[in-house]
């Protein structure tokens, strides 16, 4: 008796020695294996830290501009120009409007720069030896325009000098915050010496000034005027086609999940289609772009360039993710509720409407949003489809030309001026980020906010 | 604990007044079910099942795991349509009409014979939205005051109203087990069904809500006509005044409760009774 215990008592130590030797290795692995997932969560986060400071550092200075404060003298030498027409009477609109057109031709015919010049010179030190060409260096090229937009909003300023704000060139901003080498020699600068000399003579005394760059939310693209270039033609174009986009893929996403889902019969067609869908979530974007390129422009004729066909090629591009997200939700549904709907009498359609739809909507919603994020910020398609051309307007409808925002990231990366736009593509960089973070920062907010209520 | 004693004792004392053999005997027949067999794709779970089913009393349906009760319960009500590869044969007639002919609609079927689950659940939507779905689906209520009168009068018959009168628009997901199985009885009852089905409908529940819904189920016999499929011996002789023993796909026997479990016939029943096939 007291044998057989003594047995039993050392096979159990013998049992724990076992597994204590076997509790070692054990440990080791699992801490290897927790010590190589914080070394690769800190090794990703390290590089989206680095993507960030990089961006951000290169971005900031983008959004400052120079602005050159000039006193412009609206000189009646220069500008000989008839007063505006007076409408006369018993004169029909269309006579007057072609007398008011008439007009702003000659208006547009004058020496604008030479207004512009003059009024650099005056600014300039005396004795500054400097040509005009190198004079209207300084300015933005489209300071001609500025000038003369104030004078047809207010033809009384001729014979007058008011204080405008104009900007200053692309090269001489490069100059002033030291983008180009400062001490390359005069055959490799984009400015005259004397233009640089006067540009740091204008920083000292004040002319030229820092101010928040609105320029870049408020104008459109310019290659002319690089300084003036802005992002609104490309924000408003990837407006319309967000919209596009939510108009057409939400509904026949969650359509099409739904019906594949809840009522499709279980057959090899529904299989092959099933298989054809996941496959799609894996094609690579730039073949959506030659399909749109095929179908919508060569076939149906729809205007290239335009936001109608890249909202119809992301919205093909976004289709298959929203079908399996919404899939996958539909499928998570507990069995528990289907049935209770159906114990109930309700029909198929009903218990779709009235209780699984209404539970799954969170992460539908999600998932939908998270959809046309990745689709906003998708650029190979919109390259095929002709949104890289160059285009200075901002799109009112769905069917004029346009580009997008990462469209106009990509168009400014590959600048001549790089020295210019650097910063500024970094800075448009982080203005589509920003458009991402607050788009996945409303599905995050209303996906917390519906699951608490739900 | 006395209260809980009390309430026990009680639910014992109103089951035995309710034990009435003959009383059940009486019964019109209800349901019919002959040569009822199910196919969950090749395997065959229920062989030839034919029982009569009577009017206002309770028919429970006993039997270990997997022996085919709740798959016989389901397709009472047709529930096994909603099964992939499941198929149905022989006839099951409610008051004599067919319940598997095409012409039917299952939704209607579903508005005359209820179903209560296994697991209570109540919609993720308030108590009071819980018990108007199945009178608002089937267009049962003319008017809102109508519709509360509807939800009062079935929260009341399931014996759950005064617990719940001054949160009728708080989440029915958020009551007790036992509160929960309540609202689901009371949700199928609001939609007036002849027959109500009730698979295991406190095997997720403590002995105190069963304890309620076994009195409950007492109660409704007096209206309702009720299938209850358990797994508890005890409940079966408690509740029902019929039973019927499964055994691996086959009724094996079917009679009045009290000479079920004191005199089986069948030697598989004594067996099962007596805690040999478990």
């Amino acid at each position: 008796m007291t044998d057989m215990l003594s047995t039993g008592q050392q096979a159990s130590i013998d049992r724990t020695r076992l597994i204590r030797a076997g509790l070692r290795k054990r440990h080791l692995s699992e801490n290897i294996f927790k010590g190589l997932g914080l070394a690769a969560i800190i090794l990703a986060l390290g590089f989206v830290a680095l993507l960030f400071v990089d961006i951000v550092r290169k971005g900031v200075p983008a959004f400052t501009q120079s602005n050159l404060h000039l006193a412009i003298t609206y000189d009646p030498a220069i500008l000989k120009i008839d007063p505006p027409p007076v409408r006369a009477a018993g004169q029909s609109d269309a006579d007057f409007q072609a007398a008011n057109l008439k007009w702003q031709r000659d208006l547009a015919m004058l020496n604008w720069n030479k207004v512009i010049e003059a009024s650099l010179r005056a600014a300039a030190p005396a004795g500054l030896e400097i040509d005009a060409k190198a004079l209207l260096s300084i300015a933005e090229t489209d300071a001609r325009h500025v000038v003369r937009e104030m004078f047809v909003a207010n033809p009384s300023l001729l014979g007058q000098t008011v204080e405008v704000e104009l900007l200053a060139s692309a090269n001489a901003v490069n100059w002033i915050r030291g983008n180009i080498d400062r001490s390359l020699g005069d055959a490799q600068q984009q400015l005259s010496a004397s233009a640089r000399t006067l540009i740091d003579e204008f920083v000292a005394n004040g002319t030229i000034t820092n101010g928040f760059a609105w320029s870049i939310f408020t104008n459109v693209d310019s290659r002319s005027a690089p300084a003036s270039a802005g992002l609104l033609g490309a924000f408003v174009g990837t407006l319309w086609m967000m919209l596009i986009v939510i108009v057409l893929a939400v509904p026949i996403g969650v359509a099409s999940a739904i019906y594949l889902e809840e009522f499709a019969p279980k057959s090899r067609i529904t299989d092959f289609i099933e298989v054809n869908i996941n496959n799609l979530a894996a094609v690579p974007s730039i073949v959506f772009g030659l399909l749109g390129a095929a179908a919508f422009i060569n076939y149906m004729h729809l205007p290239i360039s335009a936001p109608i066909v890249g909202g119809l090629v992301l919205t093909l591009m976004t289709l298959p993710t929203i079908i399996i997200a919404t899939r996958g939700a539909l499928l998570g549904v507990s069995p528990a509720l289907r049935q209770a709907a159906l114990g109930m009498g309700a029909s198929k359609t009903q218990m779709v409407f009235h209780h699984v739809l209404p539970v799954t909507f969170p992460s539908i919603l999600t998932a939908t949003i998270l959809g046309v994020a990745h689709a906003l910020g998708e650029t190979a398609p919109l390259l095929l489809i002709g949104m890289k051309a160059f285009v200075a307007a901002v799109p009112a409808t769905p069917l004029d030309q346009a580009t997008a925002l990462p469209v106009q990231i990509y168009l400014w990366q590959g600048n001549e001026n790089r020295n210019f736009f650097e910063p500024r593509t970094a800075a448009a960089i982080m203005v589509l980020l920003l458009v991402m973070i607050c788009l996945n920062g409303v599905a995050i907010y209303l996906r917390s906010r519906l699951e608490k209520r739900a | 604990m006395d209260m809980l004693a009390g309430k026990v004792k009680m639910t014992q004392q109103s089951v035995n007044t309710a034990m009435n053999p003959a009383d059940a005997l009486e019964r019109p027949i209800r349901l019919t079910a002959r040569d009822v067999t199910v196919h969950y794709g090749a395997k065959q779970a229920l062989h030839g099942i034919s029982i009569d089913i009577p009017d206002r009393a309770v028919t429970s349906f006993i039997g270990p795991s997997g022996c085919g009760k709740s798959t016989f319960l389901r397709c009472i009500n047709r529930m096994n349509d909603t099964i992939e590869g499941a198929r149905v044969g022989g006839t099951i007639k409610l008051d004599g009409e067919d319940i598997y002919d095409p012409s039917l609609d299952v939704v209607e079927l579903r508005a005359r014979i209820g179903m209560v689950f296994q697991k209570p659940n109540p919609f993720p939507k308030s108590i009071y939205e819980n018990v108007a779905y199945g009178p608002k689906i089937h267009g049962l209520a003319r008017s809102k005051t109508d519709m509360d009168e509807i939800v009062v009068s079935s929260l009341r018959k399931a014996g759950l109203f005064e617990e719940v009168k001054d949160r009728l628009n708080e989440p029915g997901t958020g009551l007790s087990g036992g509160q929960q199985q309540r609202l689901c009885i009371a949700r199928a009852i609001a939609v007036g069904p002849e027959v109500i089905l009730m698979d295991e409908p406190c095997s997720a529940l403590d002995p105190i809500a069963t304890a309620i819904i076994e009195e409950l189920i007492d109660e409704l016999r007096e209206n309702y006509t009720i299938v209850i499929v358990t797994h508890s011996m005890q409940q079966a002789a408690r509740v029902s005044q019929r039973t019927a023993f499964f055994h691996l796909g086959n009724l094996i026997e079917e009679g009045v409760t009290e000479d079920i479990f004191t005199n089986p016939v069948n030697k598989q029943t004594q067996d099962y009774i007596m805690g040999r096939i478990g």
